[in-house]
């Protein structure tokens, strides 16, 4: 296996909010390889996105990193100088945020706001910077990218500004790009080119991506791996035919199950339950409220993500085998 | 909808405004108490000369017909005589106007050159003993009444310290004007070289300048702060962090240029309040303005100028206003205008 470009290991975030310390992610664990596309899913709120803002160092207060190491290009993250961190975001690690329209400077042409980066973080010359982002508004297939590039975002639909973010965050080429609920809040059709517009460039520059989505559907047809988070913890993790076809842990096969398919006349099965309060989370597993096969130890002790066959790792008592 | 669209429709809004002053403004004239044609008769007028000139001024007609001489007057540009100057209101005016100019200019300056870094520096480091600091100043502000402040002022910085020059005008006596181009002496004593008024002018204006900006500074840096702290928790801002843009281009290029959008909202006001703040502090430096104007009238019972000055202070916040809606459309690409 070749050195992985991004390792997490037990990655613990608090929020210390006004009714009690919330544990957003708790021992969260992951690999990903140069060029890999690896899926992160979980229903909203399991901690999804505040992993990425971890990994690019911007968990502010009340939040805070308890515990863990975020290895990128083999350096740790979480310890490097805040100076040293700024060349990482945006030049190494790129990030398309969940809601592009907001996360747009609404007083800025879309065109500035790629052409400084490259400013910034290539030291390109204004004009070559400018040239720069159209050509990289032209390249995520944007329509008359000169006008485009001096508009701003309130005069972009929701799929141009989604494409014009995802320009954004490849322009500077970072190896790694963290793409957080890409395709939500965007009609089918759009979610659908939006999704082969960043394989194909993924494939292109050779970077890898982190996709961030609820929807595990997104995730058959894009991803190699799939990484399952509930409630702020790593439940599951397979390359994507595995986790498809053989799903273990129980609450990996809720969502399955849950996929609305063509061919299935079955009814959806809804996972009971919701996503549990993370005020003062019970010492074990988090699912266990919402489990079937939940036993008193499920409530007292937390299953440690462990391998059932190479590459599939599952948290959970029912899938260890019997000692 | 075109600009000039957009304009008239926004100057069309201001007359009723303006109708609705006319009317507030005469009122408040009649009401005052005391007859302005035995001022003007003199104290030694005998009662038929006054009741003669009382029928010069029409002041022996229904209170609507002189409503409405006045405001024909008005149309004409007629803002009637000064009993005390004996000159047209209109000429009094156009004489005091820039310094009252110079006044609330300079007084503007002060307190969006200090209101805004403290409003940002505080939303920055909230919770410090910065921001602490400056919510103190800025209550403090706030709270003293202009009056006080300036004879405070005056007290350490010229009595005192002797810092200032006397509280007396806009130039040390036997200085002459510079030449008349702005009116607004620091800038033409500057235009024309005249190294010494314009040292003299800027010391005149210093202490009247502070009072009326430390006033309108605490307002600015509240709000300031606010949109800032609001600003600076948006989505866009955490993503050019996320982008590894510096600090420094962070805070002022994307936090700052957008907080700065919904203050230009509040200048207007800022402004309303600095006309208001002008009688006082024109009062009580002397400053021959039409703040200081307006208040000699009404201690002199001049109708005149009274109602000159409260449609002249209605005009400036309409104009005012109007401005700060076209500024608007300017720096925020939402809402151009057409
Ligand atoms: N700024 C914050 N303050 C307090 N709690 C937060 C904050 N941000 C996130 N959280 C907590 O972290 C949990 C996970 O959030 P998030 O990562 O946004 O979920 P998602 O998987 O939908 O992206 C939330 O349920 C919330 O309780
Ligand atoms: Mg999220």
């Amino acid at each position: 296996m070749t050195a992985p470009l991004l390792e997490i290991e037990d990655l613990a975030v608090r929020f210390d909010t006004e009714d009690g310390p919330v544990e957003a992610v708790d021992g969260l664990g992951l690999r990903l390889a140069p060029g890999e596309i690896l899926g992160l899913v979980g229903e909203s709120g399991s901690g999804k996105s505040v992993t990425a803002y971890a990994v690019l160092g911007l968990v502010r207060p009340p939040g805070r990193v308890l515990r863990g190491s975020i290895r990128f290009e083999g350096r740790d993250l979480l310890a490097l100088p805040e100076a040293e961190l700024r060349r990482v975001r945006g030049a190494g690690i790129g990030m398309v945020w969940q809601s592009p329209r907001t996360a747009l400077n609404p007083v800025l042409t879309v065109g500035h706001q790629i052409a400084r980066l490259l400013r910034h973080h290539r030291g390109l010359p204004p004009r070559a910077a400018r040239e720069r982002a159209v050509e990289m508004l032209r390249l995520v297939g944007i329509p008359e990218p000169e006008r485009r590039a001096r508009q701003y975002a309130h005069q972009l639909s929701g799929g141009m500004c989604q494409r014009v973010m995802i320009a954004m965050a490849l322009a500077t080429q970072p190896r790694l790009l963290l793409a957080d609920e890409p395709t939500t809040g965007l009609d089918v059709l759009v979610a659908a080119r939006i999704m082969e517009l960043l394989k194909d460039l993924g494939r292109r520059t050779g970077a890898a991506i982190l996709l961030i989505t609820h929807d595990l559907g997104t995730v058959a047809e894009s991803c190699d791996r799939v990484a399952v988070m509930h409630a702020g913890q790593l439940v599951e993790t397979a390359p994507v035919r595995t986790l498809f076809r053989d799903p273990v842990h129980p609450y990996t096969r809720a969502l399955v199950a849950a996929i609305p398919r063509v061919d299935r006349e079955v009814a959806l099965e809804p996972i009971p339950g919701a996503v549990p309060s993370l005020l003062h989370a019970p010492p074990g597993c988090r699912y266990a409220a919402r489990c079937a096969l939940a036993t008193g130890r499920c409530r007292q002790e937390r299953p440690a993500l462990l391998p059932i066959a190479p590459d599939h790792q599952v948290a959970c008592f029912a899938a260890e085998p019997v000692a | 909808m075109g600009f000039g669209g957009f304009l008239l429709r926004r100057l069309a809004l201001t007359v009723p405004t303006l109708f609705g002053v006319t009317v507030v403004g005469f009122l408040l004239a009649y009401m005052l108490p005391g007859n302005p044609a035995l001022v003007k008769a003199g104290p030694f007028a005998t009662p038929d000369f006054v009741a003669e000139v009382e029928r010069q001024m029409g002041l022996d007609q229904p209170l609507p017909v002189q409503y409405l001489r006045y405001l024909g007057a008005l149309l004409q540009g007629d803002l009637g005589l000064s009993s005390s100057t004996g000159r047209p209101v209109l000429a009094d005016f156009a004489q005091r106007l820039p310094a009252t100019l110079e006044l609330t200019l300079a007084a503007l300056l002060i307190a969006i050159g200090i209101g805004v870094p403290l409003g940002v520096l505080s939303a920055i480091h909230r919770d410090t003993l910065l921001d602490h600091a400056g919510r103190v100043l800025s209550v403090a502000g706030v709270a003293m009444p202009s009056f006080w402040t300036g004879l405070l002022l005056i007290y350490v910085f010229f009595y005192l310290l002797d810092l200032a020059p006397a509280p007396l005008g806009r130039l040390a006596p036997g200085l002459q004007p510079p030449a008349a181009v702005t009116g607004l002496y620091v800038v033409d004593s500057a235009l024309a070289g005249d190294w010494p008024a314009l040292r003299s002018a800027l010391q005149h204006l210093a202490l009247p300048a502070a009072t009326l900006g430390i006033a309108v500074m605490a307002p600015v840096a509240r709000m300031v702060r606010a949109t800032m702290l609001e600003t600076l928790q948006s989505d866009f801002v955490k993503a050019a962090w996320g982008a590894g843009l510096p600090p420094r281009r962070v805070i002022y290029g994307d936090a700052l240029r957008n907080a700065l959008i919904p203050v230009v909202t509040i200048l207007g006001v800022v402004f309303g309040f600095l006309m208001a703040g002008n009688a006082v502090v024109e009062s009580v430096f002397a400053w021959p303005g039409i703040g200081n104007y307006a208040v000699t009238s009404l201690m002199t019972k001049d109708a005149g100028p009274i109602q000159s000055f409260v449609l002249f202070v209605a005009l400036m916040y309409v104009v005012v206003n109007l401005a700060v809606d076209l500024l608007y459309g300017l720096i925020d690409p939402r809402i151009r205008l057409g």
